[in-house]
């Protein structure tokens, strides 16, 4: 009975309810003139034929023909009938040959005769039509009147005069048509099937780069893996000098050896030989060089040696990813002739030596900035516990104006190749300045060796640009993608394998925020550093979902890969859109069924597997 | 020697969870640390080993300083300290061969453990301390797929790979019944005994502390109220830990 008071109507509140339901109509009927919402559309008499023509055609979908035989037989009449009472002469009337018998052989202009047939072939059908003029091959006619033949090979129907007097012998046609032998597919059916394999291709695709570029962007927009990501000031700004330095310097470094990988040639043999022996090589620094178990911290020259000893290995390694590009690529040539319909396994060899060979430089690029950022992290957080607080503070101001000036510098660069303005003031001096400024103001504010929150720094700039190009719909994405790379399913694959970054890294990092934490603080606790926590207590956490997120994704991608031909993507949209553009509604139709198996059978193979894995 | 010195606590929301806590354990000691819910027990534990970063006070073992340890220090410190979870916080999906070896990543070289391989002596060494917990047969199983004593097993048997020269165990049986909480507690006591393993247990039945602790502490609302053996816990000073209500029932 407490609540008395509160359940009490009061006018006050009955006032609010009315106005409140007043605004919502409006808000309704501004809704429905902004949505031109019109129903007399719908009575109107034309366009109910035209829907009915389309629904009619819709449910026909252009999938199966059969060959057809027409036979063509023209009767002679005169209309209006001869003043001297003359009539066509009748036609031969034998057993086999097809002939028409028109009553009467002559009319006036509206009058109705009557058109028998004979010996037509069964079951044939098609249009009776006038033929004005002397000429029974003309290919102008008049009227139309469908008949059926019925099993004899008999029919008989009516037909109006048309108002075309003539003193010359005028002819009645009949062109009826029959299927032969057994329904076979259409063009329209091979070019359906050649577009929903694209499609289906398409998506998987798509889905994989996806995927595979996720995993990783889906850890640094983890809340919880990346809250406790803290380093003072001189490790980030020395790190933060790292990743360009060392990012420009691997991607230099491994293009020289791209050339050299180039001038040994290639040579199957050669690229061979290197491909097993440079794996082997690596294998073997890598055993001296990473001991399993250490227990006590080595001396400074063993550690400088295996260093070297790494750094020779991960050239040996990109030298071996150059041969291999080159050994594919070979292989992949010399299969496309000889391997026949089976040629496009040779095509992808060659096309995967060439995504190889490409991304090598940008893979050194990445190898080497995080190696270096990761180091001169290193140093500093070892400096930071070692030097004293004024000291570091000194050594903070000097690095990080530079890091701030070299990251905004950077910015500006970019900014100066997108828009063009071409003034050095405004994108090289200016950034400098100001990122030189903000680094001082930084080291003055900070304490020294307070362990600043880099991780959610971080996490922050991965989440913002995560949801930017989220809100980009792939349909977009793809125009963009046509007018770089032409239109065709390969602009589809890019579209959408962005938008699959973007989104899946989303729904990943999700995931990693909702395991449990026991686990991650067993892991720790082993004293296990930052990557082996997540190797041994994140992923396998987090598989289940990943796997099924990804089938969701597949699903998606197929649905999305549908229409994405729409704006030149590639897959099947391009086909359904030229054919609602032509109105051949039942090639639509055909696509459209397609389209509907395809998804179905996805959604039912995605939770099939889903079920499996989980 | 662990010693703790002026241990304080204050967690992000203004929780105070330990306040100005010492003490300190002689090496091989089976302590057990007690009190309610929420008197800062895990806290502390967590403490050691540095899972969670006190904000004020020392923490020294063996002379040397944890509290002030450098990230790559608190590797090598870690992984002398075993831990057991009232949880068990094993990774449900891997399986219990490689819940155990995940005790040895502090040793092993982070690049090779990345890839999986771990050295043949740890994998030896792995099912010699599975052996001694009695699950050497669950090796290939999905540590989801076993008991719950099963699982404190392999608890145990992950914190033994470290070679551990002190055990925190965080109410290693408040998840078991009765008779499996004794099986573990013996498995513990055992390696108290045999290894001389210093053993800090955090428990909340009066009666396993009789029946395995050495020395008692205990903590109420952050602050130390008794330190000594577990005979000496009597009426008056039950309630000056478990509050004026409580009851003796073990």
């Amino acid at each position: 009975m407490k609540n008395k008071n509160d359940r009490k109507a009061s006018p006050w509140k009955s006032i609010k309810v009315g106005l409140a339901s007043l605004l919502v109509m409006v808000i309704l009927a501004y809704g429905f003139q902004i949505t031109k919402i019109n129903l007399e559309e719908l009575r109107s008499k034309q366009r109910q034929e035209s829907l009915i023509r389309v629904a009619r055609a819709l449910a026909k979908p252009d999938f199966f023909e059969y060959d057809q035989v027409e036979e063509v037989i023209n009767a002679p009449l005169f209309v209006p009938c001869l003043t001297d009472g003359s009539l066509p002469a009748m036609p031969n009337q034998t057993a086999s040959n097809p002939y028409l018998v028109i009553t009467p052989a002559c009319a006036n202009p509206g009058d109705t005769i009557q058109v028998e047939g004979f010996n037509f072939a069964s079951k044939a059908s098609g249009p009776l039509r006038f033929v004005p003029g002397n000429d029974p091959n003309n290919v102008v006619t008049l009227g139309r009147v469908n008949v059926e033949t019925d099993s004899t090979g008999y029919f008989i129907a009516s037909m109006i005069l048309p108002d075309r007097q003539s003193t010359d012998m005028q002819y009645i046609r009949a062109s009826l048509r029959r299927n032969i032998g057994l329904p076979h597919l259409t063009q329209t059916a091979h070019d359906t099937w050649d577009k929903i394999i694209e499609t289906v291709f398409l998506a998987l695709l798509a889905t994989v780069f996806g995927t595979i570029l996720a995993i990783p962007l889906s850890f640094l927009a983890a809340r919880n893996l990346m809250k406790p990501v803290k380093s003072p000031l001189i490790s980030i700004s020395l790190s933060a000098l790292g990743w360009p330095i060392g990012i420009a310097l691997g991607f230099l470094i491994v293009r020289e050896v791209g050339d050299i990988s180039n001038a040994i040639g290639s040579n199957i043999w050669i690229n061979l030989a290197s491909v097993v022996v440079s794996p082997m090589l690596i294998w073997l620094g890598m055993r001296w060089a990473i001991p399993p178990e250490e227990i006590n911290p080595p001396h400074l020259p063993i550690r400088l040696a295996r260093l070297g000893v790494l750094l020779l290995g991960v050239l040996v390694g990109f030298y071996g990813f150059f041969q291999l590009a080159s050994l594919t690529k070979i292989v992949g040539m010399n299969l496309r002739g000889a391997l026949g319909s089976f040629g496009f396994l040779g095509n992808f060899l060659f096309q995967v030596g060439n995504i190889v060979a490409l991304l090598t430089p940008v893979l050194g690029g990445l190898v080497a900035g995080g190696a270096l950022g990761s180091f001169l992290g290193r140093i500093g957080q070892q400096g930071s516990e070692k030097l004293s607080a004024k000291g570091l503070k000194t050594i903070n101001l000097f690095l990080t104006s530079i890091a701030g000036a070299t990251i905004l510098t950077l910015l500006g660069l970019l900014i100066n190749w997108l828009y063009q303005i071409g003034n050095p003031l405004y994108t090289l001096w200016g950034p400098m300045a100001v990122g030189g400024l903000l680094g001082i103001l930084l080291a003055i504010f900070s304490e020294a060796k307070e362990a600043l929150p880099i991780g959610m720094v971080i996490y922050f700039i991965t989440r913002t640009i995560l949801n930017a190009l989220r809100s980009v719909e792939a349909l977009i994405m793809a125009i963009v993608f046509v007018i770089a790379v032409g239109i065709g399913p390969f602009a589809g694959v890019l579209a959408l394998g962005l938008h699959t970054i973007v989104s899946l890294a989303k729904l990943y990092s999700e995931q990693v925020e909702s395991i449990m934490s026991g686990p991650l603080e067993a892991v720790q606790a082993t004293g296990a550093n930052r990557l082996q926590t997540i190797v041994y207590a994140v992923i396998p956490q987090i598989i289940p979902p990943y796997i099924s997120y990804t089938m969701y994704r597949w699903d998606i991608n197929v649905r999305m890969s549908t229409i994405i031909g729409f704006v030149g993507g590639g897959g099947i949209g391009f086909l359904l859109q030229q054919n609602i553009n032509l109105l051949n509604y039942r090639g639509a139709s055909a696509q459209m069924v397609a389209i509907a198996v395809v998804v179905a059978s996805m959604d039912y193979i995605s939770s099939v597997l889903r079920e499996k894995t989980i | 020697m662990l010693q703790v010195k002026s241990l304080t606590k204050i967690y992000d929301g203004g929780v105070k969870a330990l306040d100005n806590v010492s003490f300190e354990v002689p090496d091989g000691q089976f302590l057990a640390i007690i009190g309610l819910s929420g008197s800062g027990k895990s806290t502390l534990l967590r403490c050691i080993n540095r899972l969670v970063e006190p904000t004020a006070g020392q923490i020294l073992w063996n002379g040397e300083d944890i509290t002030a340890a450098s990230q790559d220090e608190m590797r090598r410190i870690r992984r002398r300290i075993g831990m057991v979870f009232q949880h068990f916080n094993l990774v449900h999906r891997s399986k219990v061969i490689t819940n155990v070896l995940a005790g040895r990543l502090g040793y092993v070289n982070p690049a090779w453990s990345l890839m999986n391989r771990f050295p043949k002596e740890d994998i030896e060494k792995a099912i010699q301390k599975m052996k001694r917990v009695g699950i050497a047969d669950k090796a290939y199983q999905r540590a989801d797929e076993l008991s719950g004593g099963q699982q404190q097993r392999v608890g145990i048997a992950r914190a033994l790979m470290q070679d551990p020269e002190m055990i925190l165990a965080d109410e290693p049986v408040a998840s078991l019944d009765p008779v499996l909480a004794h099986s573990i507690m013996t498995h513990l006591e055992d390696i108290n005994k045999k290894d001389g393993i210093t053993v800090l247990c955090s428990l909340h039945f009066l009666d396993l502390v009789h029946r395995y602790a050495g020395r008692v502490v205990a903590l109420n609302e952050g602050k130390l109220v008794f330190e000594g053996l577990p005979k000496d816990i009597d009426d008056k000073k039950f309630k000056d830990i478990y509050g004026r209500d409580a009851e003796r029932v073990g």
